[in-house]
């Protein structure tokens, strides 16, 4: 607390200093306010309001209302606008306002309107407040020790019951957004099993795979989630790619299966007359390499068949 | 610093704020332009607090903080109902009570 009471010292209500905190932080959130209005996207917004709201504690802690000022600072920085972002991300951050009046005229009528409201606001507080002289808040602050204090015990005499109240609120609206933003289940939740039932139905009665969907293909040339597996007949299988991807061209699938059966032969045709899977070959092209290096099982390989004799593979049984 | 200074910082914010309510058609920045206006009315009671002396203007716009922390809850959680069931966030949608 005796931090709270220094600045209370600090912050001299009608100092110079303070005229200067006025000027800044008061443009920078008139600056946030018009930001607030003017910018298109929603997300800018929310950040001007932001602006705002920080010059606005700044200006309270100038006015001798510090406890207000990180009030200010916490609850509108901290939780509102991280809530409006929140939200905003919730139903889409590009939900752009549209640039069509739907009333004729709504728009300058509105700010003539307000700003003829603002002309009446000030000329009535120029007449009302002419003549008054300001007391200043510092001896009100000091009269318990500091704001904080006497804002305390302002809160828990004088307005211990708008302080109940307050709370009733603060619990029925935590309510009430529970409420509203929950969604009711209409039907039971769908678990393993009511999914498996469901599938084998839909193959009973539509012939619908019940399996899982094939993997995109993995191609030479592209193995993007967007290329589709090619099928023995060379056509491209669209139920490999994902939905809303389906229907677009691949420039990696030859059109026609002739063109791929070509290749089939071509590729069966260079596997044959490049003999590089036999070990000879294999140790000449590596030159250095020893044979036992590249294939340790080698030895068994006593007639140059080119054939090895394979590990067993593992049963069934052995696997984990 | 003269109150009356404070006071007509805070009745352009107001302003600016009516504009933007009464303008804009997307809900969440009408629902900012309300805060921005409640928070010139708070500017005003402390700046009115600092005039006459003491503590109650203060723990008013402290009241009225609290208060617009529920109303922004409720506010979102409307706001968010709305967009599940029309999928828009434009306050010239919900006219179905028209006709």
């Amino acid at each position: 607390m005796n931090e709270l009471a220094q600045m209370n010292a600090v912050v001299e209500v009608g100092s110079a200093g303070e005229e200067w905190a006025f000027w800044i932080c008061g443009t920078l959130a008139v600056i946030g306010a018009l930001g607030l209005v003017l910018s298109r996207k929603t997300v800018h917004s929310a950040l001007f309001v932001a602006l705002t709201m920080i010059n606005l504690a700044v200006l309270y802690i100038t006015l001798g209302a510090p406890f207000l000022g990180f009030v200010q600072i916490i609850v509108y920085t901290g939780a509102v606008m991280m809530l409006f972002l929140f939200v905003l991300m919730l139903i889409g951050v590009d939900s752009s306002d549209s640039l069509i009046e739907t009333l004729k005229g709504q728009r300058l009528a509105a700010i003539l309107m307000v700003l003829a409201l603002g002309v009446i606001a000030v000329a009535v507080i120029a007449i009302a407040l002419d003549g008054t002289t300001t007391i200043g808040i510092n001896e009100a602050n000091a009269e318990h020790g500091g704001n904080v204090e006497g804002l305390a015990s302002l809160m828990f005499t004088k307005y211990l019951l708008a302080m109940e109240i307050v709370a009733a609120v603060l619990i029925t609206a935590a309510m009430g957004a529970l409420v509203l933003a929950h969604r009711e289940r209409w039907s039971p939740k769908r678990g393993q099993r009511e999914l498996a039932e469901e599938r084998a139905d839909d193959f009973n009665r539509a012939g619908i795979h019940p399996g899982s969907l094939p993997s995109p293909g993995v191609l030479a040339t592209s193995n993007a989630v967007g290329t589709p597996a090619i099928l023995p007949d060379g056509s491209a299988s669209e139920l490999s790619i994902p939905v809303p991807l389906r229907g677009k061209k691949h420039p990696d699938i030859p059109a026609e299966p002739e063109q791929i059966a070509a290749d089939f032969e071509e590729v069966a045709e260079l596997s044959e007359s490049e003999t590089v899977r036999e070990p000879e070959k294999l140790a000449d092209v590596t030159g250095h390499l020893e044979l036992d290096e590249v294939y340790p099982d080698s030895h068994n390989d006593e007639a140059g068949t080119g054939e090895f004799e394979l590990p067993p593979a593992p049963d069934d049984e052995g696997r984990s | 610093m003269d109150p009356v200074a404070y006071v007509i910082l805070a009745t352009i914010l107001f302003c600016i704020g009516a504009v933007g309510v009464l303008v804009r058609r997307n809900a969440i920045v009408v629902f900012m332009s309300v805060e921005m206006m409640l928070n010139a009315c708070n500017l005003t009671f402390v700046a009115f607090a600092q005039m006459h002396g003491n503590l109650d203007g203060q723990m008013i716009a402290f009241f009225v903080m609290i208060v617009a922390a529920a109303e922004v809850v409720v506010g979102l959680a409307i706001i968010m109902t709305i967009f599940r069931t029309r999928r828009s966030a434009s306050i010239d949608e919900p006219s179905l009570l028209r006709n």
